[in-house]
C-alpha cells in the first residue's frame, strides 16, 4: 500500500507492503536509521519515536496506521539551525549515553515525559521510563539529565 | 592547565544524540547495494538427532536466494575444548537455539516466512538441562568422544585435604549458586558481509575486537588475514559476549561469497537470548574456617562450571580458582575446578568473567563465617585483609597483587554509609517487630584487569595542519575511551581535544592489535598511545633543534601553548607543531607502537547495600548503594563514574532478578525481554560513590581498569544484605536471584521448621 507520513516536518511518502512497521517505514523506506530495534516484544523502548506528539514504541505501529500523521524521530529533536534540544544538551552534560543504542529512544520518551510532567521528581523519572531499557549506564545518569532538561539543580 | 583528571563531557556523543549514531544495521555503504538478508533456522529442542532436513520447499518461497545446511558447508568445525563445534549443526543438535540452516532472501519481510519452510525431523534425546544432571552422567553429550561423563576436569585437586581445617573452632560449608544470566546488549549481535572485486572480504560486525575477529573468521575461511578486513561500526554494547566473532560471522562471509552477493544479518531479541552467549553459571561448594577471634585459617572452593553445549571458555572457572581469596591473606586456600556440558546455551565470558564468580563465593563465605562465630561481617573482614605493607602479595592461589588498601575502602564505604547508625536502626526495627525487614550487604573485592598477557598497539600521527590523529587498538563501544586518550595526548603534546581525532575498530586502519575486554584498554591501549606519543615528541625534539639551531637537549614542549622553545629563554623564537611537521618534508610525524610490558593490576573497593526486605509478600528493595572503586588515578572522573554505574546496576540485577532459565527438558523459558528480567530504572536506586585512588606501576599511565569492577562488588553486597535481612528470622543463606518468590519460600521454610 501507499502511504504518506510527516516526519520531522518533511512529507515523505513510499509503497510498502500491508505489515511494515512503522520502525521499518522510518529506516529503509525514509532513511532514518537513528531509531533502533532492541527487541521483537515492545519491551525495550529502543524504537520510541513522537506521533502527533506523544511517544510510541515503532515497533508495534503499522506504517498504514501512521499514514496521514505526524511523526518525530531523534532526527527532528535539534533545531533547523543544528541547536540542541534541552534533552539532548542534558543527556551529554550528564553522561547519560554509554554505548548510545538506547539513547534516541529514551530521548524521544524523555521529550515527552517532559511535556507531561514539565518537574518531575528522581523517582517520577524512574518510573516514566521504565518501558525503556538501557544495558549501560545503570540509569542514574538518565535521570540526571532529564532532570537537567527539566530546568532543575542536578547534584553530580 | 591538565585537563587529565577533570570532568569532560565525551567526544563520543555528538554523534549519537543527533543521528543516533551508525551500527551495523544502519549502514547503508555502496558496497552493501544489492545485499541480501540472512536469518539462521535454529534447533527448537535441546537434543536431538537429524534424522533429516527438506529445504526444497523453503528454495521455492519468494524472494529466497539461497538456504544452506550442514551438507553444503565446506569448512572445518571449530575446535571448542575437547570436541568440535559445528557451523551448522550436522547429526546432533545440542542446544535450544543451535543454528541448523541459513536462509538468504531479497527482502527482510520474507525472511521468517522462508525459514519456516525448511523442514527438519528431529529425534529427540533425552536433555542435559542442569548441572546436576550433567554430573549424573546418565545421559552424555559426547559419548564415545572427547568428554567422558559430561566432564572436563580443568584445574586442581583430585581429593581435598581435610587437615588443613583441623585446628578451625568453627567450620562451615555451603553450597552457592552463581546463575546463569544473558548479556543481553541492547543492539543485539549482527553483520555484514561483501566481497570486493579484489578478491578481499570486508565485514561489519557488532564486536569488540575486529582484529580477532579478522583472525578467526579468515581462519575457518581459510584465507590469509590480509584478505579480510573487519570494520566495527558504533557497537550497542557487548559486555563480553561480542568478544571477536561467533560462528555466525564466518558463515556471512562464505555465503556471500555462495551467492556472489553481499550479505546483512540482524538477530532477533529472542534469537539473542538463545544464541548469543550466556555469562556466570556456576555452582560454588565453598568451606570456611577459622578462629573465634575470626583469623580464617583455610578457604576452599570447588567450582562447577556450567559450560553449556560447547565448551567455549574453560578458562572462566581458571580465573574463578585465582581470585578465589580475594582481598584476604588466608594461609591456606584449595581450589579445584570441574568444566560440564550441557544442553544449553553455550557460556562465555561477561562483564567479569570468572572474577565476579570468586567475590561472590567468598563474600558469601565471609558472611557465613561471621555468623557462625557470632561476630559483625565489617570487623571478620577487617581481620583479614591483606594490609598494605604487604604489596605485592602473592596469593596462595598465584595472585600476583599490585598495590592495595583494603581496610581503607571498605572504611570509606561503612562511613559514607553510616554504618553504626544504619546497624542501630536494624536492631530497633528488628527488636519491634518491624515486617520490612532492613538489611546490610558488605562486600569488599579486588579484580585482576589487563589480565590477558598481551600487549596492546598505538599510534600518533601529527599532521601538517597541528591536528592529532590516534589509532587504538582498543575497540570501545560506550567506554568513553576515545574521550580518555584524547585528553591524555592533549596533556602530553599541548594540542587542544578538538584537534585530536581517535579512530579505533578497523583492521585496515589498525592492522595489529588486542581490543577491549577485561578492562584492559586505558591501562595497556592507553599506555600505548603515552608511548607512541612519547615517540613522536623524540622525533620533533631533533627537528625542532635544527630549526632553532640549538641542542635537542636543550628544547622543551610548552604543553601550554603547544609549542617547542628552547629552555630557559620565553621570549626566543617557538615552533608549533605544525611548523615542525612541514619541516620534516612529510605529511605526518608518526610513530606507531606495541606497547607490550603491561603487566596485569588488580583494581578493588568496597561496596555496602542497604535494602529492605518485605517479610509478608518477599519483595526486596535496594534503598542504597554505596561504592569505593579504586582503580588508580582517574582520566576522565565522568565516565569513570558512568562505568561504575553501569556495572552497579548490572551487578544488582543479577543478584535481585536476572536469571536465565531452562525447563527440565532444556527449553528455554526466558527466551524474550518479556521474560528475562531486565533490569528497569525503577528497580535500582541513586549510586552513591565514593573515590579512592592508589596507583599501580605496571604501566606508564599508574592506572588499573574499571570497566567490571563494580559488577563484581555490587553482586555480593546486595546478596549479603538480603540474608542479612533476613537473618534474626533464622535464614542462613538464599541463592540468587532473591526474587520475592524465592524469599517467600525461604521465610515458609523457616517458620515451618519452628
Ligand atoms: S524495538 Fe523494543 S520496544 Fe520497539
Ligand atoms: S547506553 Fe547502551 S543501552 Fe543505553
Amino acid at each position: 500500500m501507499r502511504v504518506s507520513i510527516e516526519v520531522n516536518g518533511r512529507t515523505t511518502a513510499g509503497e510498502v507492503p500491508d505489515r511494515t512497521l512503522l520502525v521499518h517505514y522510518l529506516r529503509d523506506t525514509v532513511g532514518l536509521t537513528g531509531t533502533n530495534i532492541g527487541c521483537d516484544t515492545t519491551s525495550c523502548g529502543a524504537c520510541t519515536v513522537l506521533f502527533d506528539g506523544e511517544s510510541v514504541k515503532s515497533c508495534t505501529v503499522l506504517a498504514a496506521q501512521a499514514d496521514g500523521h505526524e511523526v518525530t524521530t531523534v532526527e527532528g529533536l535539534a533545531g533547523d539551525d543544528g541547536e540542541l534540544h534541552p534533552v539532548q544538551r542534558a543527556f551529554r552534560e550528564q553522561h547519560g549515553l554509554q554505548c548510545g543504542f538506547c539513547t534516541p529512544g529514551m530521548m524521544m520518551a524523555s521529550v515527552s515525559l517532559l511535556k507531561e510532567n514539565p518537574r518531575p521528581s528522581r523517582r517520577e523519572v524512574r518510573e516514566a521510563l521504565e518501558g525503556n531499557l538501557c544495558r549501560c549506564t545503570g540509569y542514574h545518569n538518565i535521570v540526571s539529565a532529564v532532570v537537567e532538561a527539566s530546568g532543575a539543580e542536578v547534584d553530580r | 592547565m591538565s585537563i587529565v583528571g577533570t570532568r569532560v563531557v565525551r567526544v563520543e556523543d555528538e554523534k549519537l544524540i543527533t543521528s543516533g549514531g551508525t551500527y551495523v544495521d544502519d549502514l547503508r555503504e555502496a558496497a552493501l547495494t544489492g545485499a541480501v538478508h540472512a536469518v539462521f533456522v535454529r534447533s527448537p529442542i535441546a537434543h536431538a538427532r537429524i534424522s533429516g532436513i527438506d529445504t526444497e520447499e523453503a528454495k521455492q518461497a519468494p524472494g529466497v536466494v539461497g538456504v544452506f545446511t550442514a551438507a553444503d558447508l565446506d569448512l572445518a568445525p571449530l575446535p571448542t575444548g575437547p570436541v568440535t563445534e559445528p557451523f551448522l549443526a550436522t547429526d546432533v543438535v545440542r542446544y535450544v537455539g543451535e543454528p541448523v540452516a541459513l536462509v538468504l532472501t531479497e527482502e527482510r519481510y520474507q525472511l521468517a516466512d522462508a525459514a519456516e519452510l525448511v523442514d527438519v525431523d528431529y529425534d529427540p534425546l533425552d536433555a542435559v538441562a542442569s548441572i546436576d544432571a550433567a554430573l549424573s552422567g546418565e545421559t552424555e553429550l559426547f559419548p564415545g568422544g572427547g568428554v567422558t561423563g559430561n566432564v572436563m576436569q580443568v584445574n586442581g585437586a583430585e581429593e581435598f585435604d581435610d587437615a588443613a581445617f583441623a585446628d578451625c573452632d568453627a567450620v562451615v560449608t555451603q553450597t552457592i549458586l552463581n546463575p546463569r544470566v544473558a548479556p543481553a546488549s541492547l543492539e543485539v549481535r549482527g553483520g555484514s558481509a561483501a566481497w570486493g572485486e579484489d578478491g578481499r572480504l570486508t565485514l561489519w560486525l557488532s564486536t569488540q575486537n575486529a582484529q580477532i575477529a579478522r583472525t578467526t573468521v579468515a581462519g575457518a575461511l581459510g584465507l590469509d588475514e590480509d584478505r579480510v578486513r573487519v570494520i566495527a561500526p558504533d557497537v550497542g554494547g557487548g559486555f563480553g559476549a561480542k568478544i571477536g566473532a561467533d560462528p555466525e560471522a564466518s558463515l556471512l562471509g562464505w555465503a556471500a561469497r555462495a551467492v556472489g552477493r553481499p550479505v546483512r544479518w540482524t538477530e532477533s531479541r529472542s534469537e539473542n537470548l538463545t544464541a548469543m552467549t550466556h555469562g556466570r553459571a556456576q555452582q560454588n561448594t565453598v568451606t570456611i574456617g577459622g578462629k573465634r577471634d575470626g583469623t580464617v585459617l583455610a578457604y576452599r572452593i570447588d567450582v562447577v562450571q556450567d559450560s553449556g553445549a560447547y565448551p567455549r571458555a574453560m578458562f572462566l572457572p581458571t580465573l574463578t580458582e585465582m581470585m578465589a581469596p580475594g582481598v584476604y591473606r588466608f594461609p591456606v586456600v584449595q581450589t579445584r575446578s570441574r568444566c560440564v556440558v550441557t544442553n544449553t546455551t553455550p557460556i562465555a565470558a561477561y562483564r567479569g568473567a570468572g572474577r565476579p564468580e570468586a567475590t561472590a563465593a567468598v563474600e558469601r563465605a565471609m558472611d557465613l563465617f561471621a555468623a557462625e562465630i557470632g561476630m559483625d561481617p565489617a570487623e571478620v573482614r577487617r581481620v583479614n585483609f591483606i594490609r598494605p605493607e604487604e604489596f605485592p602479595y602473592t596469593t596462595p592461589t598465584g595472585g600476583d597483587y599490585d598495590t592495595g588498601e583494603y581496610a581503607a575502602a571498605l572504611d570509606k564505604a561503612l562511613e559514607a554509609a553510616g554504618y553504626a547508625e544504619l546497624r542501630a536502626e536494624q536492631e530497633l526495627r528488628r527488636a519491634a517487630g518491624d515486617p520490612v525487614a532492613l538489611g546490610l550487604g558488605i562486600a569488599a573485592y579486588v579484580e585482576i584487569t589487563g589480565g590477558d598477557a598481551n600487549g596492546e598497539s598505538g599510534r600518533v600521527d601529527i599532521h601538517e595542519d597541528g591536528s592529532v590523529t590516534a589509532y587504538t587498538g582498543s575497540s570501545p563501544h560506550g567506554q568513553g575511551l576515545a574521550t580518555s586518550l584524547a585528553m591524555l595526548l592533549s596533556d602530553q603534546l599541548g594540542v587542544p581535544l578538538a584537534k585530536i581525532t581517535v579512530k579505533h575498530g578497523d583492521t585496515d586502519e589498525v592492522p595489529r592489535a588486542v581490543g577491549t575486554f577485561g578492562s584492559r584498554s586505558l591501562q595497556l591501549g592507553g599506555s600505548a598511545i603515552r608511548q607512541a606519543a612519547d615517540e613522536v615528541i623524540a622525533q620533533a625534539r631533533e627537528l625542532a633543534a635544527d630549526l632553532l639551531e640549538a641542542a635537542p637537549e636543550d628544547l622543551e614542549l610548552d604543553t601550554e601553548r603547544g609549542v617547542w622553545q628552547v629552555r630557559g629563554a620565553p621570549s626566543s623564537t617557538t615552533l608549533d607543531w605544525a611548523r615542525i611537521v612541514s619541516s620534516a618534508e612529510r605529511t605526518a610525524l608518526s610513530a606507531d607502537v606495541w606497547f607490550g610490558d603491561g603487566k596485569p593490576t588488580f583494581p578493588f573497593g568496597a561496596h555496602l547495600a542497604v535494602v529492605e526486605v518485605d517479610t509478608e509478600t518477599g519483595k526486596v528493595e535496594v534503598r542504597r548503594l554505596v561504592a569505593v572503586d579504586d582503580a588508580g588515578p582517574v582520566v576522565n572522573p565522568l565516565t569513570f563514574r558512568g562505568q561504575r554505574h553501569g556495572g552497579l546496576g548490572q551487578g544488582i540485577a543479577q543478584a535481585l532478578l536476572e536469571v536465565v532459565n531452562y525447563d527440565e527438558d532444556g527449553n528455554p523459558t526466558t527466551a524474550t525481554l518479556a521474560d528475562y528480567s531486565f533490569v528497569t530504572a525503577t528497580e535500582l536506586p541513586d549510586f552513591e560513590l565514593v573515590d579512592m585512588a592508589t596507583p599501580t606501576t605496571r604501566n606508564l599511565l599508574g592506572v588499573k581498569g574499571i570497566g567490571e569492577a563494580a559488577t563484581i562488588g555490587s553482586t555480593p553486597a546486595v546478596h549479603n544484605a538480603v540474608v542479612d535481612a533476613l537473618a534474626h528470622l533464622g535464614v542462613r543463606h538464599l541463592d540468587m536471584p532473591t526474587t520475592p518468590m524465592r524469599v517467600w519460600a525461604a521465610l515458609n521454610d523457616v517458620r515451618k521448621a519452628n
